[in-house]
């Protein structure tokens, strides 16, 4: 088995990214979404020549033959199918004032989680899939969920089956504000945070695939592409908002409150260099 | 604790005998064979069994005899536990009249984790997933022809199952 | 209140493989709460399935079966189109009982 995190090896690594050895590190000074989103990919299918681009939405089960097996077992009747019921039983009730979610949405909410976050012009900035069904609530004078499971898993689950196989198409419009909140989430992405001094590319790109204590770490590539998840951990559902704040506290940083500009950036971030990959959500974890 | 049976009015025909059996194994000198209804003969839940520690009682108090290792007991289980909570652990058999599998977590706080009972015209094979406190033996018992045969397979735990 | 029993059970002619899901804490009685109180055992003691008038498959569980528990067993005969019966009893008492048609 291989072993943990070698904090020596992962500093050497980390200093090597701040002095831009790493592809994605370089572009500094002019930001180029597309091209780091290119070398982010290059970067995982070079890491793990074995596994296919559409694969690394499997998160850890990619990485490791044992895991599959336990997955597609899992897989047989998953654990999230309670919560995607629930979440197309909730998507087709009317609010209390006749309308529902699909009055909220394009093509009334079908099939289109792969282009969120989107960028919102109007408010200049980024609003995830989370945010908009409670805003939608909010419109229509229902009180919103709380962002981190149960009925927001629920919605989300079964917005993202709806989209499933659907290539992840997230859009930066020409609009500076939409190039900086891509950045703030870029930067937040590598930066080091918590007591363990952890960024969150230090476990998700530069040791996934390795064990962090008992759990295997997921790629960042296509990370969000399988949310919400069930995980085995949780004993139930979250979000992508409850897999933020969980990263977190893991690293025994302060956890910000769910859909804060920085997470909403993040978000942004992470769900761009993952364009092209397919929608996987709702998905299963250990 | 009391199991309510309101749903399976058929087990009440052996309720009697199996509260003869756990007063038996109070005792725990008297001949087995003055009290044969061990609860793997019948449909009524096998309380006792589950309330046993080890292995080996619980596996007496629901046979009421010991098992034989045997590899016409195949056992699927992951070398490593994704997660103590959930394993997926599946049994089956190519032994003739199998009339029930069970499955036993040697190290969990109770070790008997489940007990299928397989009727006639029910293939002799079961998957489910269990959680294990740590990493320990897990042991299929078979009950064919009135014998019992087992295997078992270490799956190591590194996320329990029993932890908060 | 939609059913807590999932159920898929497909006939190959020969034989029925049934799989079902069924929602249910399984709380084993050794895990904590928030507030550092132990939460007390709450679990599916016995799970039936029945076919034409008569049990194919019995389980009788513990605690340390997994939450949302998930079961898969096969039996001879099932035709497309027949019930499937499938009822859980719990330590508190709790049931439900649903039925499913073979596939």
């Amino acid at each position: 088995m291989r072993s943990a995190i070698h904090f020596a090896s992962a500093a050497l690594a980390l200093a090597a990214l701040s002095f831009g050895a790493m592809p994605f590190a370089v572009a500094a000074d002019t930001p180029d979404p597309a091209a780091d989103a290119k070398a982010f990919q290059k970067f995982f299918t070079e890491k793990f020549p074995k596994v296919k681009l559409d694969d690394f939405v499997n998160g850890p089960y990619s990485m490791n033959e044992d895991m599959h097996r336990q997955w597609e077992e899992k897989e047989q009747f998953p654990p999230y199918d309670f919560s995607l019921d629930l979440g197309k039983e909730m998507f087709a009730k009317p609010f209390k004032n006749g309308k529902s979610y699909a009055d909220c949405f394009p093509n009334q909410g079908i099939g289109i989680r792969q282009n969120y976050p989107t960028f919102d012009e109007k408010e200049g900035k980024v609003v995830t899939l989370e945010l908009a069904l409670n805003r939608c609530r909010e419109a229509n004078g229902e009180a919103p969920f709380s962002y981190v499971k149960d009925e927001m898993a629920a919605l989300t689950a079964y917005m993202a089956f709806t989209s499933r196989g659907k290539p992840f198409d997230i859009k930066i419009p020409n609009d500076p504000r939409a190039l900086e909140a891509y950045e703030n989430g870029k930067r937040y992405f590598y930066t080091r945070r918590g007591q363990l001094n952890f960024s969150c590319a230090s476990c998700h790109v530069q040791n996934p695939g390795e064990r962090i204590r008992a759990e295997v770490l997921a790629p960042a590539l296509g990370i969000l592409n399988a949310m919400p998840i069930y995980r085995s951990e949780w004993g139930g559902m979250g979000t992508i908002s409850r897999r933020f704040t969980t990263c977190n506290s893991q690293i025994r940083g302060v956890p910000l409150e769910p859909q804060s500009d920085e997470y909403r950036d993040l978000e942004y971030y992470l769900s761009y260099v993952s364009n092209g990959l397919p929608v996987s959500g709702p998905g299963a974890r250990p | 604790m009391t199991t309510t049976h309101d749903g399976f009015p058929a087990t009440r025909r052996l309720m009697l005998k199996g509260a003869a059996s756990v007063a038996l194994i109070g005792l725990g000198n008297l001949p087995f064979s003055v009290a044969p209804a061990f609860a793997a003969a019948n449909d009524k839940y096998p309380e006792d069994a589950f309330k046993q520690k080890s292995d080996a009682d619980a596996v007496k108090a629901l046979y009421g005899k010991t098992a034989e290792p045997s590899d016409k007991v195949k056992m699927d289980a992951p070398e490593i536990a994704e997660n103590g909570a959930v394993v997926p652990i599946s049994v089956s058999s190519t032994l003739e009249n199998v009339t029930s599998i069970s499955i036993l977590v040697a190290e969990n706080p109770n070790a008997l984790a489940a007990f299928y009972l397989i009727p006639a015209g029910t293939l002799p094979s079961v998957a489910n997933r269990l959680k294990m406190a740590k990493t320990t033996n897990v042991i299929a018992i078979v009950e064919a022809g009135g014998k019992l045969y087992s295997t078992a397979k270490e799956v190591k735990v590194t996320v329990g199952g029993c932890g908060g | 209140m939609a059913s807590t029993i999932r159920v898929r059970a497909t006939s190959s002619g020969e034989t029925t493989e049934v799989q079902a899901l069924i929602q249910h804490p399984m709380d084993s009685g050794y895990v904590k709460d928030a507030k550092g109180d132990l939460i007390p055992p709450h679990f599916i003691q016995q799970l039936t399935f029945e076919h034409d008038g008569k049990n194919v498959f019995l389980a009788d569980w513990g605690p340390a079966v997994s939450k949302d528990p998930y079961v898969k067993f096969s039996f001879k005969g099932g035709k497309k189109g027949d019930d499937l019966k499938i009822s859980w009893v719990d330590n508190k008492g709790a049931s439900d009982t649903t039925t499913a048609k073979i596939q």
